[in-house]
């Protein structure tokens, strides 16, 4: 039975939408994006070299926790040891993806990009999705969209992480304090967008203070919600530039590890 | 400066219609409604077009317009090119009475599944005092003008007829959004309503709503995200669900 735009008792309109715009062109560019991150990022994770350069290491590999990791990257010790399957030893960068990777596919603001543009639900604005029957995310598995919370909390962790290789990235590759390359910059700026991204974060708005009914009665969280507040406005933009950040960093390690590149110093 | 346009004009009822081309005047200036209201003083005396304001405020001339859900007062003409033929159609997430005329008493069913404001049982109406910094989140949905375009432009009840009945929609999200923040509302159970019979978790926050909003509510960042996280904290995060046992609250003050 026909059911949505085609339903008996409304307009008898047989186009499933009559935008005249390119209402595709955005969905499109979406999914080229975003595959093109997964390719890239599922070769690097599985490639299991190229992601430490005393001091950088890739944010794809950090925290190296396994005992496969190469020498001088293990800054928080090995306590996950080494996991093999079928004789292969598991790359160190799956043990800890999950978490960033858990964290953006809950993201209230990538959520959006990918219902409309690998789900078509709905594609665009006014535009009718093809599926037959739609029930959100009432049921399991999108029910699970709900713990976004621990991803951002785990995110967090990460983001210190992060930040603790920017800083180390002030050493020189004889591990001496005091010198800055453009290795060091790199990591930085991966770091800060890094932070935008979670402090932009609708739930990172809501824990802060979203929650309230009384914000009179708490004007140091009122404070930090407002500012907040305003770099959620802008939290799609940080969710892409954050995106292209890892990945541009990624591939900066990994060309000085290779020795494609040299990591010049400043100083 | 006086152009013709183009136009296709979906003319019918509940049972059949068709698009019929006019070829009409439009002045400097004018907007859709206009050139509709002309159209009708001269060439189709018996269409059928629902308005009354003419100045955005009062959300009866919905329609779609390109396929795009608007506001026909507040669409100009001059915003589509000299050569282009506009297209015209009642909305299509309601049953359709005639011509640009659609049924939308859906959304007064809707707003009748609401529970009220509940307020404080030791203070009358009038004697209600509030903080400015806590009521004026909520203000910005009050500026609501209930022209449905979210509505119409939602997928989960313009593309699953069967939705309907399980689905508010966010104009009642920010309604549900406006009294949960409310500083003196004590209905406990808001949240727990809003997922269980308002279907606020089908919303899957692609934001079509906040794209037609002509009063510019962000309704998906500032409603329906907040009320989600709201729902989590009493519905999905053992945590705070904990919490609100200990300290016999919802965990909100």
């Amino acid at each position: 039975m026909a059911t949505g735009v085609f339903s008996a008792t409304r307009a008898a309109i047989k186009e499933r939408t009559l935008r005249t715009d390119r209402w595709w062109l955005q969905p499109l560019i979406t999914v080229l994006v975003l595959v093109s991150f997964i390719i890239y990022a599922t070769f690097r994770a599985f490639e299991k070299k190229y992601y430490f350069a005393e001091p950088l290491i890739s944010p794809f590999y950090s925290p190296c926790l396994s005992t496969a990791c190469v020498e001088g990257s293990t800054h928080f010790g090995t306590p996950i040891g080494t996991f093999t399957i079928f004789g292969m030893i598991i790359s160190p960068a799956l043990f800890i993806l999950i978490f960033p990777l858990g964290f953006r596919l809950t993201c209230y603001y990538y959520r959006k990009a990918y219902y409309r543009s690998f789900w078509m639900s709905p594609p665009a604005c006014a535009v009718a999705e093809p599926h037959s029957k739609y029930t959100g995310e009432t049921r399991a598995p999108l029910i699970l969209q709900n713990g976004h919370r621990w991803f951002f909390f785990a995110g967090l962790i990460f983001n210190a992480i992060l930040t603790y290789d920017a800083i180390i990235a002030f050493k020189n590759p004889e591990g001496e304090w005091g010198h800055m390359s453009v290795g060091t910059l790199v990591l930085i700026a991966n770091a800060t967008l890094l932070w935008l991204y979670s402090a932009s974060c609708h739930t990172c708005r809501h824990t802060i203070g979203g929650r309230l009914k009384h914000f009179s009665k708490h004007p140091i969280r009122y404070k930090l919600w407002g500012w907040v507040s305003v770099l959620n406005h802008r939290h799609p933009v940080y969710a892409w530039i954050s995106l292209f950040g890892v990945a541009l960093t990624d591939l900066y390690v990994r060309l000085v590890a290779a020795g494609t590149i040299t990591n010049y110093y400043f100083f | 400066m006086t152009r013709k346009v183009k136009m296709r004009i979906w003319r019918g009822d509940s049972k059949n219609g068709e698009f019929k081309d006019v070829s009409v005047d439009a002045n400097e200036g004018e907007v859709v409604l206009d050139v509709i209201h002309r159209v009708q003083g001269t060439q189709m005396p018996d269409l059928a077009v629902r308005w009354n304001c003419k100045a955005g405020k009062c959300g009866s001339c919905s329609m779609e317009i390109n396929g795009k859900p608007r506001l026909a007062c507040m669409t100009r003409m001059n915003s589509f090119g000299d050569d282009e033929t506009i297209t015209v159609t009642p909305l299509r997430a309601f049953p359709v009475i005639r011509d640009l005329v659609t049924d939308v008493s859906f959304n007064y069913k809707k707003a009748m599944e609401v529970p009220a404001f509940e307020g404080p049982e030791d203070l009358k109406p009038g004697e209600y005092r509030m903080q400015q910094v806590d009521v004026e989140r909520s203000q910005e949905f009050r500026k609501c003008i209930e022209c449905f375009l979210c509505q119409d432009t939602c997928h989960v009840i313009r593309d699953h007829e069967e939705n309907k009945k399980s689905f508010a929609g966010p104009r009642f999200f920010i309604r549900i959004a406006e009294l949960d923040m409310h500083p003196l509302d004590r209905l406990r159970n808001r949240k727990q309503k809003a997922q269980e019979e308002h279907g606020l978790g089908m919303c899957n926050i692609t934001k079509c709503c906040t794209e037609v909003c002509p009063e510019h509510i962000k309704i998906t960042d500032n409603a329906i995200i907040p009320m989600k996280e709201r729902v989590v904290d009493v519905k999905y995060d053992p945590v705070r669900w904990l919490g609100s046992k200990i300290r016999k609250r919802e965990g909100i003050n």
